[in-house]
């Protein structure tokens, strides 16, 4: 749960300028003057409920808190930290694993939901700064034919992500071998595997749940 | 007591353990010595069941580990205290939580009642003012006391040390030594040691097994590991000059 209120700051800093990025671009390209500016707020929703915030934000999330969970529970497992729950008798994995996997199964929807807002909130501010689209404008074209299926799909992804996210660098972590070079190996490949993992079961979920 | 009946561990192709047999008894500090490799580490985690052994039996107090049920093998965990090489305190944890946290994972006791029994086992290995401390900011020896004092807070009947001097000044080696034969002694403990620490073997030998290349080599007292002619026990214990000195002034 700390990890994840660790991320809130740079959640927080991506989430406003990407949605601004997003919403300036949109606009530089909507030329046509017959096209309302509303429409503006419409495709800087869609691409931040939809792809963004759950997508993007995750995959900065499997860095931050990927590389986190492995080199923890890897170097747990160099000092012989997990020998000694062995020992006792506790379910070692059980034990170090599952929490994380409820936690973040638990807070990153928690992280995403926050990040929706605030991308919109960049969104708002950056058209309105640059004399784009009117606070007015922005505000008609988010309530604008908004589908709530959106959001299940985008919270379903997540759920699923902070899972893959969790459990392939737990993984990683829980069966190093050797020393502290061993740790930051079995951390770089549970961000990379569990980016592999993520980017395609993005694309399994958006067949799945949109198709 | 201990009991370990001809074991054998593999790693693939990899033969570590090639057929040991010895006994344990209860009250005793018992010293695994040989060389880095020779499978002193792989025999103490075998007999801990932390490797599966590939053929041979390991019986605790006459019953055998490979016939223990799931809840036998969990009570007999909770009989069992064990000192790692770099102490593996839980670094998230203060002095007092490593301490008590067997006794919050096997015990209905209270708060107080837990406290009680971790003052009196870091008392015990003299170390009273460090409650509240991280393992970061203990000293190496400090640590392996602490690690010493969660070994001993379940009261176990089996008491584990892998390499407990390494990396200390010999002052504190022979506190940790004294500490662990003391507590081996007071409590009934089984109490067995790898170590490759030949003051250790002197000090506290009262039962010593030389590894060699997988296999038990030479067996005795500290006593007798200083008369024996076993070529073994001369290549790795009298490689010393010091040590042959000693050895010739005893003889003689």
């Amino acid at each position: 749960m700390e990890l994840g209120v660790d991320s809130l700051g740079i959640v927080a800093i991506i989430s406003i300028f990407v949605g601004a990025v997003v919403t300036i671009q949109t606009a530089l390209n909507i030329e046509d003057p017959l096209i309302p500016d509303y429409y503006i707020a419409i495709a800087t929703r869609e691409s931040i409920v939809l792809e963004f915030s759950p997508t993007i934000v995750s995959l900065i999330l499997a860095g931050k808190v990927g590389s986190n969970i492995a080199s923890t529970i890897g170097t747990m497992r160099v000092t012989e930290q997990i020998d000694a729950l062995d020992v006792m008798g506790i379910n070692s994995a059980s034990y170090l694993i599952l929490p994380k996997i409820i936690a973040c199964v638990l807070f990153n929807p928690v992280l995403i939901i926050f990040s929706i807002f605030l991308g919109l909130f960049g969104g708002y501010i950056a058209g309105d700064l640059a004399g784009m689209i009117s606070h007015h404008d922005f505000t008609m074209g988010l309530q604008m034919s908004f589908d709530q299926f959106y959001i299940v799909y985008a919270l379903t992804k997540t759920v699923v992500f902070a899972f893959l996210i969790t459990s392939i660098s737990a993984f990683y972590g829980y069966y190093v071998k050797g020393g502290a070079l061993d740790v930051g190996r079995a951390s770089t490949l549970a961000v990379v595997n569990s980016s592999i993992a993520l980017i395609i079961s993005n694309y399994l979920l958006t067949e799945i749940m949109l198709s | 007591m201990i009991e370990v009946r001809d074991i054998k561990k593999a790693f693939g192709d990899d033969e570590i353990l090639k057929g040991i047999s010895v006994k344990f008894e209860a009250g005793k500090t018992h010293l695994v010595i040989g060389r880095s490799g020779s499978g002193k580490t792989v025999f103490i985690k075998s007999i801990l069941g932390l490797h599966e052994i590939n053929s041979g039996e390991i019986f605790f107090d006459g019953v055998s580990l490979g016939e223990m049920d799931k809840k036998n093998r969990l009570q007999l965990r909770q009989e069992i205290g064990m000192v790692f090489q770099g102490g593996a305190l839980f670094d998230s944890m203060t002095v007092e939580e490593n301490v008590m946290f067997p006794l919050n994972m096997f015990t209905e006791k209270t708060y107080e009642e837990k406290l009680e029994r971790v003052n009196f086992c870091l008392d015990r290995v003299n170390l009273n003012d460090s409650n509240l401390k991280l393992p970061s900011e203990l000293s190496g020896g400090m640590q392996k006391r602490v690690a010493i004092a969660r070994a001993i807070a379940l009261n176990p009947k089996y008491l584990f040390c892998d390499e407990p001097n390494s990396g200390l000044d010999p002052d504190t080696s022979i506190v940790i030594d004294q500490l662990i034969k003391e507590i081996t002694e007071e409590f009934g403990i089984t109490t067995i040691i790898n170590t490759h620490d030949m003051n250790s073997v002197l000090e506290i030998g009262e039962h010593i097994i030389l590894l060699k290349q997988g296999y038990k080599v030479w067996e005795g007292t500290k006593e007798e590991v200083l008369i024996t002619r076993n070529k073994d026990v001369e290549e790795f214990v009298f490689r010393s000059k010091l040590f042959k000195k000693v050895r010739e002034a005893l003889i003689k």
